[in-house]
């Protein structure tokens, strides 16, 4: 089988409404998910939230872990919950192929050899304002940052570039900021924020709004 | 962590498996830049306004040994690398372990100095930075680390002087 192959076959498994509803649910999520948040997201029953859940961690899209509920522990705890998270892999399928990441990969060595950060993220700055969102998470979350609400902030699950940033974060990360403050208009200020297993930038609400 | 740390970072990739540090080694980092103008002009102000604070994240991160300082004991902006170069910067530090050093560069707050690197720092032209291990303990001079980045200039990484492109473990546990 080849890599189009397994892909095809690992993307497949989301052709079911249910299956693309709950890994949708799934991975947009700051924090992994339980069984019963999963069904009721997806609006079916948790029997077959469990089954569906199940053939997207066959399908590799989705990853496990087992957990006692905070606070719980030793015997009598009951047994751990199962737990679900986007799986770290990714899957991409071009028909016919496309390798925009590998253009990706050669331009970002170039650029980072001739230093052209500030050049870059002039033009980030620009592409993310020529395009100005009324509705900013709504905007983040069409291209692909998963943005979720953390008390004041939205910070974003995803990072779109990801594999670009870890292998050139100060170029991609930089880009991505310069990206973003033109996308966030006067209502919203983003900042960097790195964290593990998200984007590296947040945004803030501003007050005058 | 000192200026050039922010200024000059390695292109990384996903990391490989790097064993656990062990208690005899310590990594030791090294990396130099030119500033785009003095430090006390108003091109570096950004930077130097930024300086102190940037020092102390690093002295706070997990896995942070040591970082090397001049006579002020502040930083490294009163060390000159190359005598003849008034605008080169050296930044080196010492660290538990490759992880925990990435986990500063391109993990923290750090990440958003880094980003800026270039309104303060020229591109470099070749080899300008180096990691390699050291007996725990060991605080490297200005010399031996300029030393490692002459190796990486000279015959490419390796073992003795690598970048987080291709870590190498520690002496003992190869």
């Amino acid at each position: 089988m080849t890599a189009e192959d397994s892909s095809i076959e690992a993307l497949g498994a989301l052709a079911d409404p249910v299956r693309r509803a709950l890994y949708r649910y799934v991975a947009g999520a700051p924090e992994e998910v339980g069984r019963d948040a999963a069904a009721e997201a997806a609006g079916v029953s948790r029997s077959l939230a469990a089954f569906h859940l199940d053939k997207l961690v066959a399908a590799g899209l989705l990853a496990v872990s087992y957990r006692r509920p905070d606070g719980r522990g030793g015997p009598g705890a009951g047994r751990p919950a199962k737990l679900y998270r986007r799986a770290e892999e990714e899957f991409a399928v071009a028909l016919p192929p496309r390798d925009y990441g590998g253009a990706g990969r050669l331009l970002a060595e170039v650029v980072e050899r001739a230093g052209l950060d500030r050049e870059l993220q002039a033009a980030a700055r620009a592409a993310g304002s020529a395009d100005p969102a009324p509705d900013v998470p709504a905007a983040l979350a069409e291209r692909g940052y998963a943005p979720f609400p953390d008390g004041e902030v939205v910070r974003l699950r995803n990072c779109p570039f990801h594999a670009l940033a870890e292998e050139f974060p100060a170029l991609v990360c930089g880009m991505n900021l310069a990206l973003l403050e033109g996308l966030a208009g006067a209502e919203w200020t983003p900042v960097m924020d790195p964290g593990a297993g998200r984007c590296c930038v947040a945004l803030s609400k501003n007050n005058n709004h | 962590m000192t200026a050039p740390q922010a200024a000059v970072p390695a292109p990384v990739v996903p990391a490989p498996a790097v064993p656990a540090p062990t208690s005899g080694h310590q990594l030791a980092q090294v990396n130099v830049g030119r500033t785009v103008a003095p430090l006390d002009s108003p091109e570096l102000a950004g930077f130097m306004d930024q300086l102190a604070e940037i020092n102390a994240l690093a002295e706070r991160s997990p896995g942070f040994v040591w970082r090397l300082v001049d006579d002020t004991g502040a930083d490294a902006t009163g060390l000159h690398p190359d005598p003849d170069d008034g605008l080169l910067q050296i930044n080196c530090s010492v660290w538990q372990s490759v992880e925990a050093l990435r986990e500063y560069v391109y993990r923290s707050d750090h990440l958003r100095v880094l980003a800026r690197r270039r309104e303060w720092f020229q591109r470099p032209d070749g080899a300008h930075q180096a990691m390699w291990w050291v007996p725990a303990g060991h605080r490297p001079s200005v010399a031996e680390a300029m030393a490692r980045i002459a190796l990486i200039r000279d015959h490419g990484p390796g073992p003795e002087a690598f970048t987080f492109r291709e870590p190498h473990p520690a002496p003992d546990a190869r």
